[in-house]
């Protein structure tokens, strides 16, 4: 376990009326970026405050690089760096006046911070905007900016909490290279986020629905446990083809997406074969049926229904 | 002014400048009556101030605008009635039950006395919310409230609505039977106007439009974005070392541009016959190369291309 940089182990958060945190355990290992994904109300902000040593949890332990959350909050502080959803830059202050603010507050060194700084700002696209006022940048910039005064120090750590709320694609992915660069410097990052199309991303996840983990693995391991596939279907007559589809021998489930179709099966190749000659047989016109990757989403949708204890939404 | 046919929104060379910037640059296009029609962008493209003009909450500087056979210059008020709108932030009362809201957004959309009763239990039956009338709607899970939300925007029967980034943070299973009522919703014939950053709602759009510097740059199908975005070819990389291939790979002729997902990069070549070329020079460097394939786009990855012009046309827009 030495060779975790975060471990936790049974860990219990109350608020009045609520368990929010139900005996939570998982390991990140140095290097990882690992995602806490969930719905809003799943625990995600809370476990990114008890790491960040501001919230004392009720029942189990917690240690970043280490350092003991419940028994030495202060000393984790210095091991991390902690970006809350606001994210508390000073609207009125420029971009550059922002980084020398937090720099002061980390106690980086002035010989240290220039090049920091400028290397930062480079990575995510912003060296031209460094006199701009915070107040003045779009969404996307202003995550930018709090992520370069989050690392302004070199964080042994870095608490992510759902970085990149409203933040455009394009921006996304900037941000998302960043992570990766600090990552492969052996940054440890745990971030979180309700989008499991952003889950794909993280080297790891834990997916949490109400303050419980459902799973813990890799996306890609993740996903080979979904049992059965996912067949699409492109076509300008989705709607006839659910109807016509939607009792097939085989077929669990379909559900409209765009201009598709994808339907849930137990045996990908038997079944577009069975599948295609019906719609044929039926003159429905398709442009397309093939196979596709199941989504984290699918997973945790079968995982939700499969879950008896839990009350439809 | 009204007219109809068969388009609930039908914008013509509209154009928005705010002093000498112009948010938005001479735009058209059409919604048909019943589709579910995804309208993207990033920060900054002049898609809300598109969306404040539709709804009629701001004058378009010159073009038109008709939505629900209304011009937006001439009757804005009218469109607001005849809309409905709902967004992941939408004001829902915490402190009022699940049935005051609904009469309160009742009362405000002018819906006649006479259907009231039965609007709302037809409300009450579609959020799944029967029972539950006199719950708090503070209290209610995300999924809960969201539907609750649809259902106090479409009370008075819109035609069309618009929905922003509607099931942002609702956990995945809500989130599916909410797109199940938009497409029932949308095959009874009302048109649903989805605006959002994320891809996997858009993926839900029957067609998508997607804004940059104030113009409209793509209008078509999910499929026929994904596959129209991207000239040339992309591959899926998954090899050890990844920083270093990115270095590597920037460096490499052909490679137009790279992204990282997961444990894996997504590169756009030119010609996918550069594949083997560009295994070997990563096997030159010590990288080793678990798989090369191409793989189809997706829908970040034509969004990414068509607004920034990597990956699409235009190699020498690409970073140093």
């Amino acid at each position: 376990m030495d060779d975790k940089t975060v471990v936790v182990r049974e860990l219990v958060k109350d608020f009045p009326g609520v368990r929010a945190i139900d005996h939570l355990s998982f390991d990140v290992a140095p290097g990882e970026i690992f995602g806490i994904v969930g719905p809003d109300g799943a625990g995600k902000t809370t476990i990114m405050r008890i790491l960040a040593g501001v919230l004392p949890p009720d029942a189990g332990a917690a240690t970043v690089a280490r350092c003991d959350v419940v028994g030495d909050p202060e000393g984790v502080k210095h091991l991390i760096s902690y970006m809350p959803q606001r994210f508390g830059l000073y609207e009125d202050l420029t971009v550059n006046e922002n980084i020398r603010f937090y720099a002061d507050l980390f106690g980086v060194r002035r010989s240290d911070r220039e090049a920091r700084a400028a290397e930062l700002l480079k990575a995510c696209g912003m060296s031209e905007f460094r006199a701009r006022l915070a107040g003045k940048l779009s969404g996307g910039m202003k995550q930018k900016l709090g992520l370069v005064c989050a690392l302004i120090h070199t964080p042994r750590v870095l608490l992510l909490d759902e970085p990149t709320n409203g933040v455009d694609p394009v921006s996304r992915r900037e941000f998302w290279a960043m992570l990766y660069s600090l990552a492969g410097q052996g940054v440890t990052v745990v971030n979180s986020t309700a989008y499991l199309d952003e889950a794909e991303r993280c080297h790891r996840i834990a997916l949490l629905h109400q303050g419980r983990l459902l799973f813990c693995d890799s996306p890609a391991r993740l996903k080979s446990r979904l049992q059965g596939s996912v067949v699409s279907i492109v076509s300008s007559e989705a709607r006839r083809i659910r109807d016509a589809l939607a009792a097939a021998d085989g077929v669990s489930s379909v559900v409209l997406v765009g201009d598709a179709l994808h339907l849930f099966v137990d045996d990908a190749d038997r079944r577009i074969r069975d599948l295609s000659a019906r719609l044929i047989g039926n003159q429905i016109p398709f442009d397309e049926i093939v196979r596709v990757t199941p989504t984290i989403e699918d997973l945790f949708v079968e995982a939700v229904r499969k879950d008896s204890a839990h009350p439809a939404p | 002014m009204t007219r109809s046919n068969g388009n609930s929104v039908e914008v013509e060379n509209l154009v928005k400048r705010f002093g000498d910037f112009t948010a938005v640059d001479r735009i058209s296009f059409q919604t048909r009556t019943g589709e579910v029609f995804g309208f993207l962008g990033p920060n900054g493209s002049g898609k809300s101030t598109t969306i404040r003009i539709l709804c009629g909450l701001l004058r378009p500087t010159s073009g038109r605008a008709i939505v629900a056979g209304y011009d937006v210059v001439q009757s804005p008020e009218l469109i607001r009635r005849n809309i409905g709108y709902m967004s992941q932030k939408f004001s829902l009362y915490a402190d009022l039950t699940v049935f005051e809201n609904l009469r309160f957004y009742a009362g405000m959309y002018g819906v006649p006395a006479a259907e009231l009763r039965g609007r709302i239990d037809w409300a009450l039956e579609m959020a799944g919310l029967r029972g539950r009338e006199s719950n708090l709607t503070g209290t209610l899970a995300g999924g809960w409230k969201q539907r609750l939300a649809l259902g106090c925007a479409v009370l008075h029967r819109p035609p069309i609505v618009f929905l922003d980034e509607p099931t942002s943070g609702v956990d995945p299973l809500s989130r599916r039977l909410f797109w199940e009522l938009i497409q029932r919703m949308s095959g009874d014939g009302v048109t649903i106007f989805v605006t959002t950053h994320y891809m996997d709602e858009a993926e839900y759009c029957n067609r998508l439009a997607l804004m940059n510097g104030g113009k409209l740059i793509a209008l078509g199908t999910p499929t026929e974005l994904k596959l129209g975005s991207i000239q040339g070819w992309l591959l899926l990389l998954e090899c050890d070392r990844l920083g270093e291939a990115i270095e590597r790979l920037r460096r490499f002729d052909g490679v137009r541009d790279v992204a990282v997902f997961g444990n894996a990069l997504h590169l756009v070549v030119s010609d996918a016959a550069a594949a083997p070329a560009i295994r070997a020079a990563l096997e030159a460097d010590a990288i080793s190369v678990t798989s090369l394939q191409p793989i189809r786009p997706s829908l970040e990855d034509a969004f990414v291309a068509l607004t920034t012009g990597r990956g699409a046309n235009c190699p020498s827009e690409l970073p140093s």
